[in-house]
């Protein structure tokens, strides 16, 4: 084990100290013993910077199941590492907020905390893992450790509500991701994320290719929140806020798009990987941030623009697939749109950070969150007014903050569709930078209204149920920090350049990188008049007209009926499935056990006369039957008309008397032929039988003792019919495919020499096959300890409830 | 065909056949005790059918049928009359102090 994977696993073998520390050291927020973490991994990651940024990659390998080809195989390249620094430093920053917004007395801290970690540790798992076995096991731990934390304060109904939408929808994807990685294996051969990588050509050959890609893509989409998986992200907005800034803005909803960056190089050959993908982001893009304008709480605004912003990145992902068909020049123009990506993705991590800790701190200073009530808050918090601004207007896309950057980098990879002549991207791809255009636009208004209604305007405070103030200095601190850097990165965005952008890109371009293309990261350029430019200004003026009318045309939002969105019809296909489900159940399991006697018997016949008919048995022999005799015409006519009398009879006890005479007319079956054994102990036990149906009949019920004779049913009648057809074709089908002879022979001629008896039937029973008597013997004691206790158990009852009551009694 | 071997068939055919009225009385009742001597009719063709069937297949194996058949037919019969007249098969002491 190398120090690698105890970095790796630092975050989950911290998490069984944190409850012991949180009973033992009350005085201290147990948030500062857990902020230790975080810390001491992204100080370990940092150090990686060096190497990959030189194109050097960290492998190590702990065997786990070898025999599966399942390793811990931690694999760090440019990408993990990105990732990896995301969430250790957004980690840190985000326990050291939790410190300050969440109470010690009054929150169950232990708790808190060890979910935490445990997100963390499997988030590291995911991006650090090559193997896609162990990548799933941690996948599927962010989407537990997330559920934990949705549903942390699970006395709220909501909370409980957000939870389970998120794991279902998360679970499903998961799941089907792990069909794909399967599927991926199945091609070739080995689960390491490289194999597949250096395999990409069989993979793209396979047959499988197309469900492998889906399969792993909704994995990926349901867990980036995109369209029409992105219903869990609004209400997993019930977590405490630490967790929404940490899980639901800046880490775990990038998995997504870390396993679509990580996947790119085996999939990214196809024209439907572009097409899917960025058909979906866009779209995404365009949902998130429309329905972002409507939304009343600030957090659901958040959520909501999360939603548009990974449809972005998502589609950025997408548009990068173009540079594997570009073959130009040296200067590869499409590789942009994964600079882009990769860029947004750290710039997003920053800003929406921090306006969810900005948030938060509304929240906890004002007690509400809902726009309505809120405004006027500029002079009583200032600095939560900056941080505010600038985390909206870097999300807005305006200079000089690193939104502008990437806003301006993703408009320019849109326009670049009119250069591809490839995939139809000449045609319906002109789509893309028009809903990219709009989607902008409501990006920037509801990016102006989280501002501008919470900080400007009049001031209600009179409304709020807490008179606000400024928050304390800790919880200022990592929202200012992140403010910093989306500052500072707006300014020198070349410090990512080389270090981190470039090691990212060149791990989802390994092909391109090989074949000599360079991958050049030049973030200063954003001078000069260019189309992306212009669409810029366009989008803040028709933004701003927008903003200043939203009165007018908020009516559109109305217009659809709640049956009908995405989150009416995930509540209604829960009950609905609920209900068929019920309805079936309640159908098929009638509780009667002749319906499920009927269920049997038909099923028996059904599979048997099926199984006959489609191999074709049902040409029988009869040469080698032999004859019959006339005794044995008439005792055959005694045992039917005997069974048959049965069904007929008024009451039940001629039918016990019949009964015993099909009884006694099978053993002289018997003697007929040649079975005295049998002739003996089949009379035997007749008349025991007979006898104890007697004793159930006198046990029974008056009520049921006068019963007419059964009642008719044609359903009943068919079924026992076609029971006894399916029995009688199956002997003549045995009787008459008799491929081997009996090993009967070996018995009759070793009976005496070796067993030393000359009954035949008792030498198998008790020396040939003397196993089979033994446990028969058992079943006979059994039975009759059973039969023992029930009877016991019954006259204590009995004596329980009186004399006389004969309802509930044994049946044997 | 040897003579005897005639005969014993045809006694065996007279055998089922008195075994048939037999069950149509077992079948048709009217009153349980019909049916029960009936059956214990049955029972004592049975025996003679079985002990035709052992001189035709020139056996001695079916002898202690014979015996069991004629213990069995017996009890059969006595503990459906005991049923019938008293509505029990195994009187118990104990049933009185309850």
């Amino acid at each position: 084990m190398s120090v690698l994977h105890l970095a790796i696993l630092l975050p989950l073998l911290a998490a069984p100290f944190i409850p012991f520390l949180f009973r033992a050291v009350k005085r201290i927020h147990t948030g500062w013993f857990v902020l230790v973490v975080p810390a001491l991994l992204f100080a370990y990651f940092f150090r990686f910077i060096g190497i990959t940024s030189d194109g050097g990659v960290v492998t190590e390998t702990v065997r786990w199941m070898p025999s599966l080809g399942i390793n811990f195989t931690a694999y760090v390249d440019g990408l993990g590492l990105l990732f990896a620094l995301l969430i250790t430093g957004i980690g840190a920053l985000v326990v050291l907020y939790s410190i300050y917004y969440l109470n010690k007395d009054k929150e169950s801290l232990g708790h808190f905390y060890v979910y935490l970690l445990l997100f963390m540790g499997a988030m590291l798992g995911v991006v650090l893992s090559d193997n896609m076995v162990v990548m799933y096991m941690f996948w599927e731990l962010t989407s537990i450790s997330s559920f934990l934390l949705i549903g942390y304060w699970y006395e709220k109904e909501r909370s409980r509500y957000g939870a389970q939408k998120s794991m279902l929808i998360t679970v499903f994807g998961g799941l089907s991701m792990l069909g794909g990685i399967v599927l991926l294996e199945s091609m070739v051969g080995s689960f390491s994320i490289r194999d597949m990588i250096a395999n990409q050509t069989v993979i793209v050959d396979s047959p499988f290719f197309i469900p492998a890609m889906i399969l792993i893509l909704l994995g990926a989409f349901t867990k980036s929140a995109q369209f029409p998986f992105h219903i869990w992200l609004p209400d997993a907005m019930e977590a405490p806020t630490p967790v929404s800034a940490y899980l639901h803005s800046a880490t775990m909803v990038k998995a997504g798009l870390y396993l679509v960056a990580r996947m790119s190089p085996v999939f990214q050959e196809s024209s439907l990987w572009l097409w899917i993908i960025v058909s979906f982001g866009t779209f995404t893009l365009f949902w998130g941030s429309f329905n972002a304008v409507k939304q009343t709480d600030l957090k659901g605004i958040l959520a909501y623009s999360t939603v548009s912003q990974l449809g972005l990145i998502m589609s950025l992902l997408g548009l990068g697939a173009a540079a594997l068909h570009y073959d130009g020049m040296d200067d590869n123009i499409f590789m942009v749109a994964t600079i882009a990506a990769i860029f947004h993705l750290i710039n997003h991590a920053t800003f929406k950070g921090s306006l969810f800790m900005m948030v938060g701190i509304v929240d906890h200073e004002t007690g509400t969150r809902d726009i309505r009530k809120l405004g006027g808050l500029m002079t009583v918090m200032p600095i939560t007014f900056t941080i505010a601004v600038i985390g909206s207007l870097s999300m807005a896309g305006l200079p000089p903050f690193n939104g502008f950057l990437s806003k301006e980098m993703f408009l320019k990879a849109t326009t670049k569709v009119f250069s591809m002549d490839f995939f139809a991207l000449d045609t319906i791809g002109l789509l893309i930078p028009v809903v990219a255009f709009i989607a902008s636009v409501f990006t920037f208004i509801y990016s102006l209204i989280i501002f501008t209604r919470t900080f400007m305007g009049k001031a209600q405070f009179d409304k709020l149920p807490k008179q606000p103030h400024e928050a304390p200095i800790g919880m200022l601190i990592p929202p200012a920090i992140l403010a910093i850097l989306v500052v500072v990165l707006g300014f020198v965005p070349n410090v990512l350049s080389n270090t981190l952008i470039r090691p990212a890109v060149e791990s989802i371009y390994p092909t391109l990188v090989e074949g000599g293309q360079a991958v050049e990261v030049d973030l200063y350029f954003w001078h000069g008049v260019t189309p992306e430019l212009l669409m810029t200004i366009g989008i803040v003026a028709l933004g701003t007209l927008m903003f200043f009318t939203l009165n007018k045309w908020m009516g559109i939002y109305n217009r659809v009926p709640y049956r009908l969105t995405l989150n009416g019809m995930y509540d209604g296909s829960l009950v609905w499935s609920n209900k068929a489900a019920y309805r079936f159940k309640d159908n098929y399991m009638t509780g009667f056990i002749r319906s499920y006697l009927i269920y049997i018997f038909v099923f028996m016949s059904g599979m048997l006369l099926f199984s006959m008919w489609w191999y074709d048995l049902f040409n029988f022999s009869f040469s080698e039957m032999a004859e019959i005799a006339p005794y044995e015409y008439v005792l055959g006519a005694v045992v039917v008309l005997s069974a048959f009398a049965i069904l007929f009879m008024r009451s039940r006890l001629p039918a016990i008397i019949l009964l015993g005479v099909v009884g006694y007319s099978v053993a002289l079956f018997f003697v007929f032929f040649e079975a005295p054994d049998l002739a003996l102990t089949q009379l035997v036990i007749e008349t025991v039988s007979v006898a104890l149906f007697l004793l159930v009949f006198y046990h029974m019920p008056e009520i049921s003792k006068k019963e007419a004779r059964m009642r008719f049913k044609v359903g009943n009648a068919i079924v026992s019919v076609l029971v006894g057809v399916t029995v009688m074709m199956l002997s003549f089908m045995t009787l008459s495919n008799k491929s081997l002879s009996s090993i009967s022979e070996y018995y009759k001629e070793n009976v005496y020499d070796l067993a030393a008896g000359k009954n035949m039937v008792n030498v198998v029973l008790v020396d040939f096959r003397g196993f089979d008597t033994l446990f028969e013997i058992i079943v006979l004691a059994v039975a009759g300890l059973g039969i023992y206790t029930m009877i016991k158990f019954r006259t204590t009852v009995q004596r329980t409830k009186g004399e006389g009551e004969h309802g509930h009694e044994a049946k044997k | 065909m040897h003579w005897l071997d005639i005969l014993i068939y045809i006694s065996l055919a007279i055998l089922l056949l008195a075994m048939f009225f037999m069950l149509y009385r077992v079948v048709k009742g009217p009153t349980t005790a019909d049916r029960v001597i009936a059956l214990d009719s049955i029972g004592i063709a049975l025996i003679s059918v079985v002990a035709l069937l052992s001189i035709l297949l020139d056996t001695t194996m079916f002898f202690e049928v014979i015996l069991l058949l004629s213990i069995l037919a017996f009890i059969g019969t006595v503990a459906f009359s005991k049923f019938l007249e008293r509505g029990e098969i195994i009187h118990h002491d104990r049933d009185n102090d309850l």
